[in-house]
C-alpha cells in the first residue's frame, strides 16, 4: 500500500474524476489492437507470398475495424456529433490522433477484406492492404498513450510502458485470431506471433508494474488485480499451447489460441479497471506528488 | 468603426462610491488583453456559498443530483463537477492548542495556463479566450470524455443526461461585456476577487505577508506560481492548510507536459509490433 504517513485528504474524497468511460472503450482498445495488428500481420503474409494467411488476417482487420467505430462513437456523450472527431487534427489529443488513424485503417481494413474476398478492384485492395498494415501498429499502441495521457496516477506513471503491453496483447491476439482462421500448414508466422506478443505482453506488464512500485497496486487488488492475474494466466497459459500445438495438433493450438484472446481481452480490461481504482482513492494523487516535492527540496538543498 | 474601449480598472472596495462600469471588450484586434482571473482569499471566507448560488442562477445550472446531506460539515454540495462550478469546502479541524477552527474555501476551476482538458479535447470545443480562461463550447462538445480524468483538479465532468462535458466559464458572457462573474459579484467578504491576474498576483503577495505579520503563521499561496507544472494559474488561492486538506492536490501537473515522452513510447512500442510481425515470418509459412 501507499504509506499511511502524513496522508491528509477532504474527508476521503477522490481529487480527481475518475473516467466517464464505459464497458465499450476497453472493448474498443482490444478491438483496435486485434484490427492493427491483424493488418500488419496480413501485409506481411501477403508480402511472403501467404495468400491464405493473408486472406484470414485481412478478414479479421476489417472486422475488427468495423466493430471499433460503433464501439467508439457509442461511448460519445453526443453519438449524433462524431463526425466532430475530425474537425481537427490535434498532436496534443491522442483521442485526436487515433480518430485519424482509425479513420483511416477502418475503411482500409474493411475494403481489403471485401476486395480480397470478393475478387473486385484488386489495385485498389492491395493500396488498401499496404495503407492498413502500415498504420496497423500505430492503431495498435496509440490507446496505451491514449489513457496514459490522463491524471490517472496509474495510467501517467505506466505510460511508458503501457504502449508496449498493449502491443503485445495487440501482437498475441491477431496471432490468435489467425490460428482460428487459417489452415493450420499456412499458421506457422500466426503462431509465433502469439508466442512473441504474449512474451512482450507479459514482461512490459511486468516492467509497467516495477516501475510504478505502491502506485501499481491497483493491479493487485480488486477487479483489476483479479483481471490482471487472469490475463497472465490466459496469456502464458495460451502461448504455451500455441506452441505445443503447433502444426500437427490442431486442437491443442487452437485451444491456445482462445486462451491467448481472452487474455488480451482480459488485460485491456485489467488496465481500464485499474485506471478507476487508482482515481477513486486520493493517497494515489496526493502521496507521489509529495514525494516530487520532496525531492525537489532535496534538491534544492544540495545546491 | 473602431470603438477606443476604458482601459480595465480593478476595483477599489466594495463599500467606496459606486463602480464604473468596466469594460473588457475581448476580441482580436492585435491588441493583447491582460489575463483575467480570481484571487480566493479563503482567510476571509465565511461559507455563506452565495458564490455558488450566484454562479447557479446566472449560468442557469441544473441541479446536481439529487438533495442530500453528506454528514461532511456543512458541505452538502460535495465536488465541483459539471453542474457545480463554485464549491465551498467546510474542513473542521481540532487543534489542542486553540480548539477548533473552520476552514472555508471556495472552489473554483483553475483555468490553467498549461490546460490538460483543453489540450486532449479532440474535437477543439475546449478554447482559451481573449481573456486567457478556458471554455467549453457546448455546441462543439460530443461528450467523449476524455478532458474529465486529463484534469488535475477534477474540476470539468460530464453531465450524464446531456452527455456533454461542463465547467465554469469564468462568466465569458459577463466579461465581454465589461462585469465581473457572477461569483466574485456576489461574494459579501470580497474573498473571491477578480481582476488582472498580475494585478491580483501582488494584492496577494501583500496579503499574505500581512497575515503572517498579524501571527497566522499557516496562511500561504496555492496556484500563485507561473512556474509549476499547470504554467500558473488563472484562479489561485489564499489558504491556511495544506492544499489536501482542501481537497486539492499539493504539486499538480499538467499530463500533456509528459505527451513527448509518451508519444515516443507509442513510436516505439509500434516498431517493436512492426519488428515481431516481420520476425514472424522469417521462419517460413510452417
Amino acid at each position: 500500500m501507499v504509506p499511511e504517513a502524513e496522508f491528509r485528504s477532504y474527508y476521503g474524497r477522490p481529487i480527481i474524476k475518475e473516467p466517464v468511460w464505459t464497458w465499450e472503450v476497453p472493448w474498443y482498445f482490444f478491438a483496435g489492437g486485434l484490427a492493427g495488428a491483424s493488418a500488419s500481420l496480413g501485409l506481411g503474409a501477403r508480402l511472403a507470398g501467404n495468400d491464405r494467411l493473408a486472406r484470414a488476417a485481412f478478414m479479421v482487420a476489417g472486422a475488427g475495424g468495423a466493430a471499433g467505430v460503433p464501439l467508439l462513437v457509442s461511448d460519445l456523450g453526443r453519438p449524433e456529433r462524431f463526425l466532430y472527431m475530425l474537425r481537427v487534427f490535434k498532436v496534443t489529443s491522442p483521442l485526436s490522433v487515433g480518430s485519424w488513424i482509425l479513420a483511416a485503417l477502418g475503411p482500409a481494413a474493411v475494403g481489403a477484406a471485401v476486395s480480397d474476398r470478393l475478387g473486385i478492384f484488386p489495385r485498389l485492395g492491395r493500396a488498401a492492404e499496404v495503407v492498413a498494415g502500415l498504420l496497423g501498429p500505430a492503431l495498435a499502441t496509440y490507446t496505451g498513450t491514449l489513457v496514459a495521457d490522463t491524471a490517472v496516477p496509474v495510467w501517467h506513471e505506466g505510460g511508458r510502458e503501457l504502449p508496449f503491453v498493449f502491443a503485445g496483447s495487440a501482437a498475441a491476439s491477431a496471432g490468435a485470431a489467425a490460428v482460428l482462421t487459417t489452415p493450420a500448414g499456412d499458421a506457422g508466422p500466426a503462431r509465433r506471433l502469439v508466442v512473441a506478443g504474449a512474451l512482450l505482453e507479459l514482461g512490459a506488464a511486468q516492467a509497467m508494474e516495477r516501475r510504478l512500485g505502491e502506485l501499481g497496486q491497483p493491479y493487485h487488488e480488486g477487479p483489476a488485480g483479479r483481471l490482471a492475474r487472469l490475463a497472465k494466466g490466459c496469456t502464458a497459459a495460451g502461448a504455451g499451447l500455441v506452441a505445443l500445438g503447433g502444426r500437427r495438433r490442431r486442437g491443442l493450438a487452437a485451444a491456445g489460441a482462445a486462451l491467448a484472446l481472452a487474455g488480451s481481452v482480459c488485460e485491456r480490461w485489467a488496465v481500464y479497471k485499474a485506471g478507476f481504482q487508482s482515481a477513486r482513492d486520493p493517497r494515489y494523487v496526493v502521496a507521489p506528488q509529495r514525494a516530487r516535492m520532496a525531492r525537489r527540496e532535496a534538491q534544492k538543498i544540495e545546491q | 468603426m473602431r470603438v477606443d474601449l476604458p482601459t480595465p480598472t480593478v476595483r477599489e472596495g466594495r463599500h467606496g462610491p459606486p463602480e464604473p462600469p468596466r469594460t473588457f471588450g475581448g476580441g482580436y484586434d492585435g491588441q493583447a488583453r491582460p489575463r483575467l482571473g480570481f484571487f480566493t482569499d479563503t482567510s476571509v471566507c465565511i461559507g455563506c456559498k452565495a458564490c455558488e448560488v450566484a454562479c447557479k442562477e446566472w449560468n442557469l445550472v441544473p441541479q446536481d443530483g439529487p438533495l442530500r446531506l453528506t454528514g461532511d460539515s456543512y458541505d452538502n454540495t460535495g465536488a465541483l463537477g459539471a453542474s457545480t462550478w463554485r464549491h465551498v469546502a467546510f474542513v473542521e479541524q481540532q487543534r489542542d492548542d486553540q480548539g477548533l477552527r473552520w476552514l472555508m474555501s471556495s472552489d473554483v476551476c483553475k483555468h490553467c495556463s498549461s490546460a490538460a482538458c483543453l489540450e486532449v479535447c479532440p474535437t477543439g470545443a475546449l478554447f482559451r479566450t481573449e481573456f486567457g480562461t478556458v471554455v467549453v463550447q457546448p455546441d462543439i462538445c460530443n461528450g467523449c470524455g476524455y478532458c474529465v480524468p486529463a484534469c488535475p483538479f477534477g474540476v470539468i465532468d460530464r453531465r450524464e443526461d446531456d452527455g456533454r462535458a461542463f465547467k465554469c466559464t469564468l462568466c465569458y458572457d459577463r466579461l465581454r461585456d465589461g462585469l465581473e462573474p457572477a461569483c466574485a459579484k456576489a461574494c459579501p467578504t470580497d474573498s473571491i476577487q477578480f481582476g488582472e491576474l498580475d494585478e491580483l498576483r501582488a494584492r496577494a503577495e501583500q496579503r499574505v505577508a500581512g497575515l503572517r505579520e498579524a501571527g497566522v503563521a499557516e496562511a500561504r499561496l496555492y496556484l500563485e506560481d507561473s512556474d509549476d507544472g499547470i504554467g500558473g494559474a488563472g484562479a489561485f488561492f489564499l489558504l491556511l492548510d495544506e492544499p489536501e486538506a482542501y481537497g486539492l492536490p499539493p504539486d499538480p501537473v499538467s499530463t500533456t507536459r509528459d505527451l513527448p515522452t509518451l508519444w515516443r513510447a507509442a513510436a516505439l512500442a509500434a516498431g517493436t509490433l512492426a519488428a515481431a510481425v516481420a520476425t514472424a515470418f522469417l521462419g517460413g509459412r510452417r
